[in-house]
């Protein structure tokens, strides 16, 4: 099995954050700003994995362990707060929520 | 039982501080508010009888609580003084403060707040006994700032309507004016004296200041400075007739029986530094001979029923400091304590009718009120001819007589104060019995709603027979009164007619205004309003009407100069700085307001933004 190159993992890793953001940025849905969180969260995921093989430790993977474990935690959460608010408003756009400008 | 003395003070003072702290019902305020004047006109009369029966060697009993502070000399204490003068004040005072909390039970039954009002007037009572038995110039200060604090709350005490406000803080800030030289004065003494102690002081000054001198007459006139703001003589007369906003009640009890003769109390009290500064004895006389006589020129003109004896208030306030100024020392104790009755019942009898009438201030609105209200109408009545002085049966011919004959007869006295005293006895007489026949007498205008109830009815009726019963221990009361307050006879010159001659004068007086006021006002009432139509007495009415234009006068002397003042000032460079400041924060607020939009998207982004920033400052640099 050859070792897949540190630099790629990264890049990958990269383009996984970078669409993970463009998504929480440019989606109004809440939903999908939830789904876009998870893929920066993921994105970051691969480059401590990458990382973690190319000094041929477990630390990288432990930690995308408890990335993963809080992930779901908030996710839990998040989903929870969608709910009630989707049975408010009866909607799940995000821009709805502008009350607390100043 | 003289150790009780500090319970007389104490209780009042601790029931207003329960009553201000816990909500309480209506009935149990009643209860509690009343009953602690009850006991501490109880306690001050059982006091009074063990002094009288077996007085201390020195004839004074001084009981010192603690000691207030100690700085550089200065040692005031919390100490109680009671001698002849201060008895007669604390007794007067605890018993009218009483009969009044128990009128006004009845009297301000329903109003919102019942309360607030007795905690107030429960304040009023115990800083009023401080002042009367302070045992030095600054706890009688203290004293004397809480009745002027009290009476600025109860006159606003109705503070939904903005005239009662603007009534409270003119009588707040004309009293101040006096105040503040009356607080130079105790600078003053503490200075030269190296005391505040009533009575070391007055053996001080007798000591170290020769009669006439110049530190004596500064002391006596800056003293006189806060008696006169206090006891509303000229030329600080004009908040007295304002203070009529406040409940009547209040009116009764602090603005005419007790707190506005805490001047006539003050001179009493330093009567030692007065003899020794003739000349501002003398002004006391004169600004005493002034005010009766203006005073009760512009009671002769209003309509209003409180006014009328607000006016005559300030009238009789002048007689006392008549006696004072001419050395007739226990003839203004006494005319205090009979005016504390007499006026005290013509206002509680104010307020019965103002009240039964749905109120109604207008005198010439009222009339024929002697059937509908026949225990009001005999008390208002007695009281009335106190005031007015019918001879012979009522205290107020007593006190006012002995006045009339101190004027010529004291040390001070002259043929011409004499007069002046006359003439007010006439006036006098003239304008209570105008309010009385027009309030009484005559047709019925309108129509009576209410009937006062028994607890308004008791207070009226005792002090009625205070009124009358009052006059007969003038001798009595003049002889236990001389250990502190001689009379002062005139040695010098030799009186030309007796005392009877006086008395008898008096009565002739008297009797003339009243049958001038029958003429005018029940009789023939179409002769006033001739007199009143006609050009030269209009104007003249109208100035008096206005007492004599003082407040137009103040009104352009002080208040708009200040208001201007204020209007101009408010653009300086100073307070330019700090707007400028002001305004630049209210810029930035606005900025940084603008980017909280509240967009959960926009935060996201900015918060990605600062983060490439961040890294891209890291690695290229």
């Amino acid at each position: 099995m050859t070792a897949i190159p540190m630099a790629d993992g990264l890049i990958l890793g990269g383009i996984l954050f970078a669409l993970g953001l463009a998504g929480l940025l440019l989606r109004r849905n809440l939903l999908l700003i939830l789904v876009s969180i998870e893929i920066m969260l993921n994105g970051a995921g691969v480059a401590f994995v990458a990382a973690g093989s190319r000094w041929g430790q477990a630390d990288g993977q432990v930690m995308f362990l408890f990335t993963l474990a809080a992930a779901a935690a908030e996710v839990a959460v998040g989903l929870a707060l969608l709910l009630t608010h989707f049975h408010r408003r009866q909607t799940l756009d995000a821009d709805s929520i502008s009350e607390m400008r100043g | 039982m003289l150790r009780l003395l500090w319970l007389v003070p104490a209780i009042p003072l601790a029931s207003a501080l329960t009553l201000a702290l816990l909500r309480l019902s209506q009935r149990t305020v009643a209860w509690i508010g009343t009953c602690s004047i009850a006991a501490s006109s109880l306690i001050s009369l059982l006091v009074s009888i063990s002094f009288v029966n077996a007085p201390p060697i020195s004839g004074a009993y001084t009981q010192v609580l603690w000691r207030w502070f100690n700085v550089d000399g200065l040692r005031p204490e919390i100490a109680l003084y009671l001698d002849p003068l201060s008895l007669v004040m604390m007794v007067v005072v605890a018993f009218v403060s009483f009969l009044i909390h128990l009128y006004s039970t009845e009297f301000m039954s329903g109003d919102d707040g019942y309360g607030r009002f007795f905690a107030y007037m429960n304040l009023f009572v115990g800083s009023m006994l401080t002042l009367v038995l302070a045992d030095n110039l600054l706890l009688l200060y203290l004293g004397w700032e809480g009745v002027g604090l009290c009476s600025y709350l109860l006159i606003g005490f109705w503070y939904r309507d903005p005239a009662n406000g603007r009534a409270g803080r003119k009588a707040f800030i004309v009293t101040r004016t006096g105040d503040t030289a009356m607080v130079i004065g105790l600078f003053l003494l503490f200075h030269d004296l190296g005391t505040l102690n009533i009575q070391d002081l007055m053996h001080r000054a007798a000591q170290y200041w020769p009669i006439g001198s110049t530190g004596a007459l500064a002391a006596a006139f800056l003293l006189l400075g806060g008696a006169v703001g206090k006891s509303a003589q000229l030329p600080l007369q004009t908040w007295l007739p304002d203070a009529m906003a406040g409940p009547t009640p209040v009116s009764a009890l602090i603005h005419a029986a007790t707190m506005v003769t805490a001047g006539v109390y003050l001179i009493a009290r330093t009567h030692i530094l007065y003899s020794l500064a003739p000349q501002a004895q003398f002004a006391v006389a004169v600004i005493g001979a002034a005010t009766l006589l203006m005073a009760g020129f512009s009671a002769l003109t209003q309509h209003d029923l409180k006014r009328v004896l607000a006016y005559s208030t300030i009238s009789q306030i002048g007689y006392m400091f008549l006696a004072l100024g001419v050395g007739a020392w226990p003839a203004a104790i006494f005319h205090f304590m009979t005016h504390a009755f007499f006026k005290a019942l013509l206002f509680l009898g104010a307020g019965i009718v103002i009240e039964s009438l749905d109120g109604e201030h207008d005198i010439f609105r009222m009339g024929g009120l002697r059937q509908k209200l026949p225990v009001p109408f005999w008390t208002f009545l007695i009281a009335g001819c106190s005031l007015a002085g019918l001879p012979l049966i009522t205290a107020g011919a007593f006190s006012k007589g002995w006045i009339v004959w101190g004027a010529y007869s004291a040390a001070n006295g002259s043929a011409g104060l004499w007069a002046v005293a006359l003439a007010g006895v006439f006036l006098t007489a003239l304008y209570t019995f105008r309010m009385i026949f027009l309030v009484f007498f005559g047709q019925q205008n309108s129509q009576v709603t209410r009937k006062p109830g028994q607890a308004m009815m008791i207070p009226c009726v005792i002090l009625a027979f205070l009124s009358i019963a009052g006059g007969y221990i003038r001798t009595p009361f003049a002889s236990y009164l001389s250990a502190v307050l001689p009379w002062n006879p005139g040695i010098t010159r030799r009186a030309s007619f007796g005392e009877m001659f006086s008395e008898g004068i008096v009565a002739l007086v008297f009797f003339l205004g009243l049958c001038l006021a029958y003429v005018f006002f029940l009789r023939r009432r179409d002769y006033s309003s001739a007199l009143a139509s006609s050009p030269a007495s209009s104007v003249l009415h109208r100035f008096w009407f206005s007492d004599w234009g003082m407040d137009w006068l103040y009104h352009r002397l002080f208040v708009r100069p200040v208001v201007w003042m204020a209007k101009v000032g408010k653009g300086d460079p100073i307070d330019g700085f700090y707007t400028g400041v002001g305004r630049l924060n209210e810029i930035v607020w606005r900025g940084l307001s603008l980017s909280q939009s509240g967009r959960l998207r926009w935060y996201a982004a900015v918060i990605a933004a600062g983060a490439i920033v961040l890294i891209g400052v890291v690695i290229f640099s």
